[in-house]
């Protein structure tokens, strides 16, 4: 099974003898990944902190690893010793009720410790200086740190301060890997592959880290990713933005023309915030024009699925009956968002180098 | 020191008499006396009297005049004064330099514009010419005592760094500038536009999520400037031109015999946004790196004569300031000491611009754009000179500055181009 070797292949090579580290053993075998090589090991960073700098190897080996991890939250005792002794702190200076869950879960299902601190904009940026809340971070000796802040590039200013890992838990408008990682996945499982598949992003372009990271990771997985939504919010040099790689992407000029055909339709979150600097009029010009309604996914492939990285305004960007609808997938993006975070969190903490 | 000295053996570049030779330069009491390309010939004084600088393999120019430097001080002296500013800009070979009005206080008054001048001359490096706020605390309400803080030594007004997004006030400021003499020097940059953005709008703003400010918000404001200054016939400024779309502007508005005049950076020269990628907030400074296609059109603008000056906007601030996240950091990095290496590297080794037009637009190109008596080796004039090695390669090292404050992009890089000398009023200064 592929899930016992690659734990084999990770104890064998990382981890040190007799510590008692006890992996995933069941037989759950990811469909997707059935043809793939069972050994990849091609992760050796320290931190995870975008998509961008991300080689298909290492994108793979976090993926694949997250099919033997997704286990673990299927059984009754949801937890494995992997990542015992060790310390994570779950560090966001923005509400997230999702992701900070998402990635403690995560933490505890491997038996590390967790710490939140959540700041408040208030209470952190009059006076601390990001070299003195990386040096007190680093005296408290975590192994990883999973940041989440409003600023672009905080975790990478963060990452060459500490020694601990960082994790990029969503950077301004830039990244937010391990959400990428997250719906990778779950397309993979349920289209068994990424390469090929017509990929549309629909909404808010401008002010999404999701977006970023989902065409980086899709187009370098050989996936056609086209954006769609109100030109206001489609920054006008996003057609730039990848490497060459064996995807492709398109931005559309209608929201129609990003569906038709699609085979995988990502709906973004629209922030009403938005309308007062003159992004576009109002919420309901904005469902009308932009919305996912059934009849708009009449255009897409007949077996393609509706995603979407919440929260959700309902009746806004997607409507009721899309969420809720037989193509829909967005509670198992939610599932999927422990196995693929645990999987992060043990290939970069959990292997000793 | 003798009353006479000799820099012997140089080679002259001095692109407002045109020259371009190996030659003696004889200074005496101050002042330029003779250039003669004949060692020993009529009119130099025997050997005694004579303290003679050995110039051979060296560059000889008239003492270079940075436009655009904020000194920090009154104010903000953490980060620079104005003897430790004058002692960056002698150490980079610039004899003479503009401080900008946004001091606290601001400099939008005849006694602050008093205070930069004495506190310079007690400093006694290089010659400081401050530039007077357009408008009361440079707020762009109402305009501040232009006639006495020209009385006082103001060689230019500005509001840099606040645009003047009134229309009509820039009109009346222009107007009023005009009778008094002054050039209205303009930080070109529609806020509205510019919407908060905190680097170039461009393929690295949408990569990294940081805000864009586009280069149309640069361009569209060089154009209502320079349309005012057609409405006003005032003397027009552009301060740190970014963009290709400003250059094309303002080369055109020459063209037709506007009376416009602008500066560029090294750090547009010599960088691009790409370097944002690091998240580094040495990179972050207002305009911002532009594009590759912006660089190469300033580079093109340098070459064909429609950049009349570089200009540094050394922009001081302290380590901790910078030291935030990118959104938050403030803009600005120090460029007096690295300026000519930059711009050799750049321009000239990189470029094949000529030395002579580099010197041009260190000299006498923004001593016209400010109407400022430097900037030549004309028989009488100061003998303000700078004496460099155009080959000379060397390694920044931020330690090494004589500013207060060390937010370079530059460290660690290799320039081939280094000062050795300067002299202030034929006084050895640095070397």
């Amino acid at each position: 099974m592929i899930g016992v070797q690659w734990f084999a292949v990770f104890r064998a090579i990382r981890c040190r003898p007799s510590t008692g580290h006890r992996p995933p053993t069941t037989g759950h075998q990811p469909r997707a990944t059935g043809h793939r090589p069972p050994i990849k090991l091609a992760f050796t960073r320290k931190d995870l902190l975008g998509i961008r700098e991300l080689s298909v190897e290492e994108i793979e080996t976090i993926l694949d690893s997250a099919g033997s991890f997704k286990e673990i939250s299927l059984r009754s005792i949801k937890k494995v010793p992997t990542l015992r002794g060790k310390t994570i702190i779950n560090f966001f200076f923005e509400s997230s009720t999702r992701t900070r869950t998402s990635f403690e879960i995560a933490a505890k299902r491997l038996s590390a410790d967790t710490i939140n601190i959540s700041a408040s904009k208030s209470s952190v940026t009059k006076g601390e200086s990001l070299i003195d809340t990386a040096r007190n971070l680093q005296a408290m000796a975590p192994d990883a740190i999973v940041i989440r802040h409003p600023s672009p590039g905080v975790p990478h200013q963060l990452a060459r301060m500490v020694d601990a890992s960082i994790i990029n838990g969503g950077d301004g408008a830039h990244e937010h890997p391990t959400q990428a990682l997250l719906d990778a996945f779950t397309i993979r499982e349920h289209k068994g592959r990424i390469a090929g598949l017509q990929v549309a992003i629909i909404g808010d372009i401008m002010h999404s880290r999701v977006a970023r990271s989902n065409t980086h990771l899709l187009t370098k997985l050989g996936a056609h990713v086209r954006i769609a939504g109100p030109r206001t919010l489609i920054p006008p040099h996003y057609q730039s933005i990848i490497e060459e790689s064996e995807g492709s992407l398109t931005v559309c000029d209608h929201i129609e023309e990003a569906i038709t055909g699609s085979d995988v339709v990502m709906m973004l979150r629209i922030q009403r915030e938005r309308m007062s600097a003159a992004f576009f009029p109002s919420l309901k010009e904005y469902a009308i024009e932009y919305g996912l309604t059934l009849r708009r996914l009449e255009l897409a492939a007949s077996d393609c699925i509706v995603m979407h990285p919440g929260p959700i305004n309902r009746g806004i960007e997607i409507s009721s009956e899309v969420v809720d609808g037989a193509h829909s997938l967005i509670l198992d993006q939610v599932s999927n968002g422990v196995a693929v975070r645990m999987a992060v969190l043990f290939l970069l903490v959990g292997i000793e180098s | 020191m003798s009353a006479k000295l000799l820099i012997k053996g140089g080679r002259i570049i001095d692109p407002s008499q045109g020259l371009d030779q190996i030659a003696d330069l004889l200074i005496e009491a101050g002042r330029v006396e003779s250039i003669g390309s004949e060692p020993g010939s009529a009119g130099v004084p025997p050997a005694e009297e004579l303290e003679i600088f050995d110039a051979s393999g060296l560059i000889v120019a008239p003492g270079f005049i940075d436009l655009h430097v904020h000194l920090r001080e009154p104010g903000e002296e953490y980060k620079e004064t104005i003897t430790s500013g004058a002692a960056a800009a002698i150490a980079g070979g610039f004899t003479s330099i503009c401080s900008m009005p946004n001091t606290d206080p601001v400099n939008d008054n005849a006694s602050v514009t008093r205070f930069i001048i004495e506190k310079a001359r007690e400093a006694g490096l290089a010659r400081v010419y401050p530039i007077g706020a357009i408008t009361r605390g440079s707020n762009g309400e109402e305009l501040a005592e232009m006639a006495a803080m020209k009385e006082a030594g103001a060689v230019a007004v500005s509001d840099d760094g606040q645009p003047v997004m009134n229309g009509q006030v820039m009109r009346h400021a222009m107007e009023y500038a005009r009778d008094h003499g002054l050039v209205v020097v303009d930080h070109c940059q529609d806020l509205d536009l510019a919407a908060g953005g905190v680097m170039n709008e461009g393929r690295y703003s949408t990569l990294l999520g940081l805000r864009g400010m586009s280069g149309a918000a640069e361009a569209s404001h060089v154009a209502r400037d320079i349309l005012l200054a057609e409405l006003t016939g005032a003397r027009v400024h552009i301060a740190h031109i970014s963009t290709a779309a400003s250059v094309e502007t303002v080369r055109r508005a020459k063209q037709r015999g506007v009376a416009v005049t602008c500066e560029l950076t090294p750090h547009h020269l010599a960088l691009t946004d790409a370097a944002v990628a690091s998240f580094d907030t040495s990179t972050k400074m207002n305009p911002p790196l532009r594009s590759e296609e912006d660089r190469a059109a300033l580079i093109e603008a340098a070459r064909d004569g429609t950049i009349d000056a570089i200009a540094t906007d050394h922009a001081p601030h302290h380590l901790d300031e910078k030291m935030l996240e990118y959104d938050r950091a403030p803009s600005g990095v120090i460029g007096l000491e690295t300026a000519l290496g930059v711009a050799l590297t750049v321009l000239h080794h990189s470029s094949g611009v000529s030395v002579s037009r580099i010197v041009e637009m260190l000299t006498i190109g923004p001593a016209r754009a400010f109407s400022l008596s430097a900037g030549t080796l004309a028989a009488g004039s100061p003998a303000d000179l700078t004496i460099f090695d155009s080959q000379r390669e060397w390694t920044v090292d931020p330690r090494q500055f004589k500013s207060k404050s060390r937010n370079t992009p530059f460290a660690g890089w290799k320039l081939r181009g280094q000062v050795s000398a300067t002299f202030v009023a034929g006084r050895r200064v640095l070397g």
